[in-house]
């Protein structure tokens, strides 16, 4: 059973309607620990969707509707004695827009540490050296340094996104999960970006959903394909881009690549 | 032409504002220029202005009245508003929410003559047997009055601000396992705090001019109810605020023009000083609602 242990997120028949519409069709899938995954598809197919429902971010919406199983570690996080904040620490997300919340620097990253220790109390010292480290390790210490109490939200784009990554890393999280994280970034921004995701694979499970396949391609050790609502596709990268086993995933690399 | 039409509305908007304005400058003009004297004015308590032999125009009294009220408002309004923008904002449901705004929105309707009805026939009775005051209608009374009466207004500004802290805030901190109240009094309360500053101060302009029900309410008599010493504040103290002053009292004063040489007889001062008062309430609620603006503004720019 070697192939099991270093499974990270597995989903089962998993589906889901907002309303009465449907947005994933019995997706089953196994996601591996310690490398990047990408999630690729047409606008619309369901990659957002898939993503926010390993960490539930989906219940945001009222009217959402979940059938099949999503197991992280092997526990079913739909389970009801499931605690949606131990989730959240455990499985750290970062947004399309790099979105630091209206807070400094520094406590954009200790926020985590603040909220899951008990009556918010933490040594100032343990706080600071967490986040320091957490700016280490996204390459960003050097350049905030010097004014950690200045606005988040007044960082250049490339540093606010690389500032949502580090504030999830506190936490130790053993997944994280990028929506389009390079979208809203310059084309050296998402380098930067990128470098540093394939220096964090080693110690986390990256799922990450990207229109460029480009991108894709570069970064990810793995691929899947969603069509509409459906797991077309998931393959090595290498493979999965030069011997497609499916038609349409066939045609939606060639429909880009000419 | 509706684009002139529009544009005509609002240039008179603007006309209006300003000769209310002057018209009220004019009125009061007199006072001003003859017998204004700055200190007495604002440092003295003895409003006397229709004594025979000794005229005295110190409207400190009337401050404090309208201080103590407003004070007492917003002690109330504030947390009751906040409290209640917040739920509706964040934690209430679709149903809950519209039948609350609903609510809110009827106690903005309700005629300011009514509040002060309530305030004499229900509130009054109410804090004689709970304080043991001789008399209910006082700070108090009319602070809890005013206060309910700025409600509207606060929760409606303060909903406003909190529904515009953009969702990306609210993902970031959920993402990061905070619960619903930690969202809110670590990132929703403080990236929309302008805002509510802001529907405080408008709460707090509100609560200045109200005329009606703090004239019901309040006893209408001449007192200012702090001291030096502990308790410092006596809410139970009568008061009597600016506004209610103009009202009752301008009916009673005439106006009198310039006699010969353009000098004034002493008993049309009455009526100007009480416009001047106008002008002091028109300072106070312009400055409180510039700043407010300027704090919504200073938002806008920020974001
Ligand atoms: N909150 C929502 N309520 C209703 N329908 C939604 C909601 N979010 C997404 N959808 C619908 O679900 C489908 C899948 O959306 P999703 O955002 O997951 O697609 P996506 O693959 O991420 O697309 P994109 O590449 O444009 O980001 C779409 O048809 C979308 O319209
Ligand atoms: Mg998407």
């Amino acid at each position: 059973m070697k192939q099991n242990t270093n499974i990270s997120i597995e989903t089962d028949n998993l589906s889901l309607w907002y309303g009465k519409f449907q947005a994933l069709f019995d997706v089953s899938s196994r996601i591996k620990h310690g490398m990047i995954t990408a999630l690729i598809g047409p606008s619309g197919c369901g990659k957002t969707t898939l993503l926010r429902c390993f960490n539930r971010m989906n219940e945001r919406f009222s009217s959402v509707g979940i059938q099949g199983q999503v197991r992280i570690m092997g526990k079913n996080i739909y389970d009801a004695d499931v605690s949606l904040i131990e989730l959240r620490k455990t499985v750290g997300m970062v947004f399309q827009r790099p979105n630091p919340m209206p807070l400094s620097i520094y406590d954009n990253v200790a926020f985590g540490l603040r909220i899951h220790s008990p009556h918010g109390k933490i040594s100032r010292a343990k706080e600071a050296e967490a986040v320091e480290k957490a700016l280490q390790e996204v390459f960003l210490f050097d350049q905030v340094k010097d004014h950690l109490d200045k606005r988040g939200t007044g960082l250049p784009l490339e540093q606010q996104q690389k500032l949502c990554i580090a504030r999830l890393l506190p936490l130790k999280p053993t997944i994280l999960l990028m929506d389009e994280p390079c979208s809203a970034l310059d084309a050296e921004a998402t380098e930067a970006v990128e470098d540093l995701l394939r220096r964090l694979k080693e110690k986390f499970t990256i799922v990450i959903v990207t229109h460029n396949m480009a991108q894709a391609r570069r970064i990810s050790d793995e691929c899947i394909y969603m069509l509409k609502g459906n797991l077309i596709e998931h393959n090595k990268t290498a493979e999965l881009f030069v011997r497609p086993r499916d038609k349409r995933t066939e045609e939606y690399i060639e429909g880009r690549y000419g | 032409m509706i684009v002139g039409l529009i544009y005509v509305c609002g240039v008179s908007a603007i006309i209006f504002v300003f000769s209310i304005f002057y018209f009220v400058w004019r009125e009061g003009a007199p006072f001003l220029y003859d017998c204004f004297d700055f200190k007495s004015f604002f440092t003295s308590p003895e409003w006397y202005p229709t004594s025979v032999g000794n005229k005295r125009y110190g409207i400190l009294a009337l401050l404090a009245g309208t201080g103590s009220v407003t004070i007492v408002a917003m002690l109330i309004a504030v947390p009751f508003s906040l409290g209640t923008a917040i739920f509706i904002a964040e934690f209430c449901g679709k149903k809950t929410k519209e039948g609350l705004k609903i609510v809110i929105e009827l106690l903005a309707a309700i005629p300011s003559v009514v509040w002060g009805f309530i305030g004499l026939m229900v509130m009054n009775p109410i804090i004689v047997k709970l304080t043991g005051a001789a008399i209910g209608l006082n700070a108090l009374n009319a602070g809890i009055i005013v206060g309910l009466m700025s409600v509207p207004i606060i929760v409606s500004i303060a909903e406003d601000s909190i529904r515009a802290v953009p969702d990306g805030y609210i993902e970031a901190a959920e993402a990061l396992g905070a619960t619903r109240w930690q969202t809110v009094y670590k990132v929703i309360l403080p990236a929309a705090k302008n805002g509510l500053l802001a529907a405080i101060l408008l709460g707090v302009g509100r609560a200045v001019g109200e005329t009606m029900a703090v004239l019901m309410a309040t006893g209408h008599s001449i007192n200012v109810p702090f001291s030096a010493e502990f308790p410092y504040f006596h809410a139970l103290d009568s008061v009597r605020t600016l506004t209610a002053t103009i009202a009752a009292e301008l009916g009673e004063a005439p106006r009198l023009d310039a006699g010969p040489g353009g000098i004034f007889p002493p008993e049309g001062r009455h009526y100007q000083v009480l416009f001047v008062i106008g002008i002091v309430l028109f300072a106070i609620t312009f400055f409180i609602n510039i700043t407010a603006d300027l704090i919504v503004k200073g938002i806008r720019n920020k974001q």
